[in-house]
């Protein structure tokens, strides 16, 4: 017998595009308040078990076409290349750039290179997350 | 680098060749292209005589100049005695080894790679003034014999001796590198004759006698004095050419020109003269004893080397003695005499082992039960074998009579000694010496009569015998001749080459104002050593008329409980047993036991530290108030550390621990850490489903719920290392030392990073390098999460076997 969960499908539905947008404000809100790459990642990683949860693999994976481990890949690339900024321009490895931009409509932004490395390891949790979930599961 | 040096290194480049002329030239015997090379050198060597008998000739290659060891080459008296019996007996053997070894039966490529390797380590070892240049040479002079040993290496016996002589006078070379050590901490130097020259400067160091004892150790092992002998009787598996050039004529005299070129270093201590006069005395005994109990012919001759080389190492012991006092003449008798009998052994041992060879080669045996009756049938053999049994017994007219004279003479004048007590004990030592010299002589006859005289037995021999060819015989006639030559007229090498010899072991002989000079005469008048002699014979005689009678008792009664072989192979044995079994003692398998070694090691380790560095005040003075939410979130830790501890089944165990990870969140959150609240909330979640997932596949039939024990080993070492922990935590508390530096974080975040949440500056900024790395390390983890999960590669072959 089929369960027809059709309740959970729905909530997920709305649930895990709340949690991602939380996930999101951990990212951006890190260098200001608690969050960072870490826990956003993990909180994305979580929004997608979530849909791991409610729907099979197959439609999951459908839905997002990522292959995980060259996300976690990606990350570190990430995470390497903000370092190599620093070089590029005679400092360190891993020198921080950062600066204030007045964009038209945002105002005054900062931008700063230690986001692209947080981005790397937000990738990078994202991808580790999902691959152990995925391998595990598939597993029989 | 110079002649010299090419000279020493020309036998270690032919062996580099010889492989190669083996393979193209198929029709000439390899033998007789290596030849030319020590013969070359003997010649070369014997231009030496004129110049060293006034100076010695120094010759240097920079090798390591940075650490002193330099390839520093010195020709004095002792180092060309010593290359010219190398390169001289060297020459005899190859041209022995020509009509010994059948061209086409054996691997003469080989052969004669590893005798020419051996001929140059050895010349290294004789020619070095450098210390650790000496000690490389040496190491391989111990390869190569043991190349040698195992030529015939489809042989259990040769194996076994080969291992044999490896690891005692490998553990010796190793000693004596220690030795060589101490002497460069104490003066700075690595060269021989400037340790030497600094010799009374270090006398009262106190690690000049340990580094004398390193050094004799080497030198014992080398030269098969007792108790390190027992490597010599079983290396005579070798091809006997081997056996009579490097286990009779040199390198096991390598020990005694270790001894000897220290002599003038060590001569000094009483230690020194004790301990090689009594060593050299015992070996000289137990060798002559062992000799007459053996069957073999080339078991009595090894024997009989270990007695003879006793004998040297005893003189040299003996020796010592002539620096202590104002007439060093009278007492450089014994100096002389050693050097005397290291040449005559050299050559009648070389023309015995050759007889042996040739025996052997001809009838096909060398047990001397089933030999008998080959005078007539082996004339010149029987000679060759006459002049080296007399020679080695000490009879006139032979030049083993004159040393055996001289070595007498010496000992008996140890009595009259009044240093170091030797004038009491000594007196053991011409006893000893007496007796030794009666198994000598019995020995010398048994190996002569059994062998030439008495019935032919030739249903008992493998072949028929007959006369060697003359290629065989040369060799032996040669040395045989120098034999009684040196017996006749002994004086014809006392100046040109004894002489520089004994200037070179006791350098104040080679002073300037000494008119130092050698005459031996064959009759000295009657004096108490040749009484001796006419005493050795005439009880040696009987002793081997009565042969008979005492030779069952001495093989099967008292040898056997002394035998020194035996204890060889049964510390082997046990050494092998021994740490077998404390290997498989320790190494149980279990990680449970490693668990507990680490855990104790821990424990004693750190619990000792503290002690030792009285770490037990501990300093509570900065230590923040405890509130009422600390103590209810302590409890409920406790709570459930407890139950996960004791609950008797696994499902409990993990809830339970994954509540303890939730109040650490909140311990984060009431400490102020949001960042880490966050994290482990979202980290324990995860490690929970995956304890269950785990528990959920865990198989059927293991899954018997176990209750934990109570008391056992485990217990208290965990109970020990919770203490050990809050030891540790406690004494590290005292933070009064140094200030944090957190503040430094505090005050830039902002200025420096651009961000407000410390944490995170830290983290992407401030230390990003560290969180780089961890993500790798997830990256890794996930990676090889994936890769264990997806390849099983066992299963897929299981399924290629069933297809």
């Amino acid at each position: 017998m089929k369960t027809n969960d059709v309740l959970l499908r729905n909530v997920t539905k709305v649930v895990a595009f709340i949690i991602f947008l939380f996930s999101l404000h951990l990212f951006l809100a890190g260098h200001y308040n608690p969050g960072g790459g870490f826990v956003a990642g993990l909180t994305s990683a979580g929004a997608i078990t979530l849909m791991f949860l409610a729907y099979d693999t197959k439609t999951v994976k459908s839905m997002l076409n990522i292959n995980t481990i060259m996300l976690t890949g990606i990350g570190l690339l990430f995470a390497l290349g903000t370092g190599l900024i620093g070089i590029l321009t005679g400092d360190a490895f891993l020198t921080h750039k950062y600066t204030h931009i007045d964009l038209p409509i945002l105002g005054d932004v900062s931008l700063h290179t230690a986001t692209l490395f947080d981005l790397g390891v937000y990738l990078v949790v994202v991808g580790v997350t999902l691959t152990i979930i995925q391998s595990i599961g598939e597993s029989d | 680098m110079s002649l010299l040096h090419v000279a020493i290194l020309l036998p270690f480049f032919a062996a580099l060749l010889i492989p190669l002329v083996y393979k193209w030239t198929k029709k000439i015997h390899t033998g007789w292209l290596v030849l030319p090379i020590p013969v070359l050198l003997f010649i070369y060597f014997c231009s030496f005589i004129p110049k060293t008998m006034h100076q010695s000739t120094t010759a240097t290659m920079p090798w390591i100049p940075s650490f002193g060891i330099n390839f520093t080459v010195v020709v004095d008296g002792l180092s060309l005695l010593f290359a010219l019996l190398i390169t001289g007996i060297g020459s005899l053997v190859v041209f022995y080894s020509i009509y010994y070894l059948g061209k086409k039966t054996e691997r003469l490529n080989n052969f004669y790679a590893f005798l020419m390797i051996f001929m140059s380590a050895m010349l290294g070892v004789v020619l070095s003034d450098n210390l650790i240049v000496l000690y490389l040479f040496w190491e391989m002079t111990s390869i190569s014999s043991f190349l040698l040993i195992g030529y015939w290496y489809h042989r259990e016996r040769s194996r076994y001796g080969a291992r044999k002589s490896m690891m005692i006078t490998v553990f010796g070379g190793l000693m004596m590198l220690g030795g060589f050590i101490l002497l460069h901490i104490m003066t700075d130097s690595f060269s021989v004759r400037e340790i030497i020259a600094s010799g009374p400067a270090i006398a009262g160091n106190p690690l000049f006698v340990p580094a004398m004892i390193f050094i004799l150790l080497g030198a014992f092992t080398k030269s098969a004095q007792v108790p390190f002998h027992v490597w010599l009787p079983d290396a005579m598996e070798a091809p006997t050419p081997v056996s009579a050039y490097l286990h009779s004529a040199t390198m096991v005299k390598a020990g005694i020109y270790i001894v000897a070129r220290f002599t003038p270093l060590f001569a000094v201590s009483e230690v020194w003269f004790w301990t090689v006069s009594i060593v050299g005395i015992v070996t000289l005994l137990w060798g002559s004893i062992n000799a007459t109990k053996k069957n073999d012919l080339k078991a009595i001759l090894a024997y009989s080397t270990i007695s003879q080389l006793g004998l040297i190492m005893s003189l040299l012991g003996v020796g010592a003695l002539s620096l202590h006092f104002g007439n060093e003449e009278f007492y450089a008798a014994a100096i002389v005499a050693a050097v005397f009998h290291l040449f005559n052994h050299a050559t009648f041992k070389g023309s015995l082992f050759m007889m042996v060879g040739i025996v052997d080669h001809e009838t096909g045996t060398r047990d001397i039960r089933r030999l008998g009756g080959l005078m007539r049938i082996m004339p010149i053999t029987a000679t060759i074998a006459f002049i080296g049994t007399f020679a080695m017994a000490g009879l006139p007219p032979f030049n083993g009579f004159l040393s055996k004279e001289m070595f007498f003479e010496s000992m008996t004048d140890i009595v009259h000694m009044n240093l170091w007590n030797a004038d009491t004990w000594g007196v053991l030592l011409p006893v000893i010496a007496w007796i030794a010299s009666v198994f000598t002589f019995v020995y010398s006859m048994i190996i002569f009569f059994k062998t030439f005289t008495g019935k032919n037995k030739p249903y008992l021999l493998p072949k028929k015998p007959h006369e060697a060819p003359l290629g065989l015989l040369l060799p032996p006639c040669i040395l045989a001749f120098l034999v009684v030559l040196i017996g006749i007229f002994p004086n014809l090498i006392a100046a040109p080459i004894l002489e520089p010899a004994v200037k070179a072991i006791v350098p104040t002989l080679g002073a300037a104002d000494s008119d130092f000079s050698i005459h031996i005469s064959l009759w000295h008048g009657i004096t108490p050593a040749l009484l001796m002699t006419i005493g050795v014979v005439i009880v040696g005689t009987l002793l081997y008329k009565t042969n008979r009678y005492w030779k069952p008792w001495i093989t099967t009664r008292v040898p056997k409980k002394l035998r020194i072989g035996r204890a060889y192979d049964a510390s082997m044995f046990y050494l092998e047993q021994g740490s077998y079994r404390t290997t498989m003692w320790i190494m149980t398998g279990w990680l449970r036991t490693y668990l507990n070694y680490m855990l104790t090691a821990f424990i004693i380790l750190i619990i000792g530290t503290m002690f030792i560095t009285d770490a037990f005040n501990f300093n509570f003075s900065a230590m923040t108030p405890v509130t009422a939410v600390d103590f209810v979130l302590a409890a409920v830790i406790l709570v459930t550390l407890i139950g996960t501890v004791f609950s008797k089944s696994r499902i409990t165990s993990i809830i339970l621990l994954g509540a303890m990870g939730y109040t650490v969140s909140i311990f984060f959150i009431i400490s102020r850490a949001p960042d880490l609240a966050l994290t482990q909330l979202v980290i324990e979640t995860i490690s929970v489903v995956l304890y269950l997932l785990v528990f959920y596949h865990l198989p059927q039939f293991s899954n018997i719920e176990e209750k934990p024990k109570w008391f056992s080993v485990k217990t208290i070492l965990s109970i020990g290392v919770g203490v050990t922990v809050t030891l540790i935590a406690l004494s590290a508390f005292d933070t009064t030392f140094y200030d944090s530096i957190s503040q430094y974080y505090l005050d830039n975040a902002y200025k420096e990073a651009g961000g407000k949440n410390v944490v995170n500056v830290i983290l992407v900024d401030f230390r990003g390098f560290d969180t780089l790395f961890e993500t790798a390390v997830l990256a890794i983890a996930s990676i090889g999460i994936y890769a264990m999960i997806k390849l099983r590669l066992t299963k897929r072959r299981e399924k290629d076997e069933n297809q």
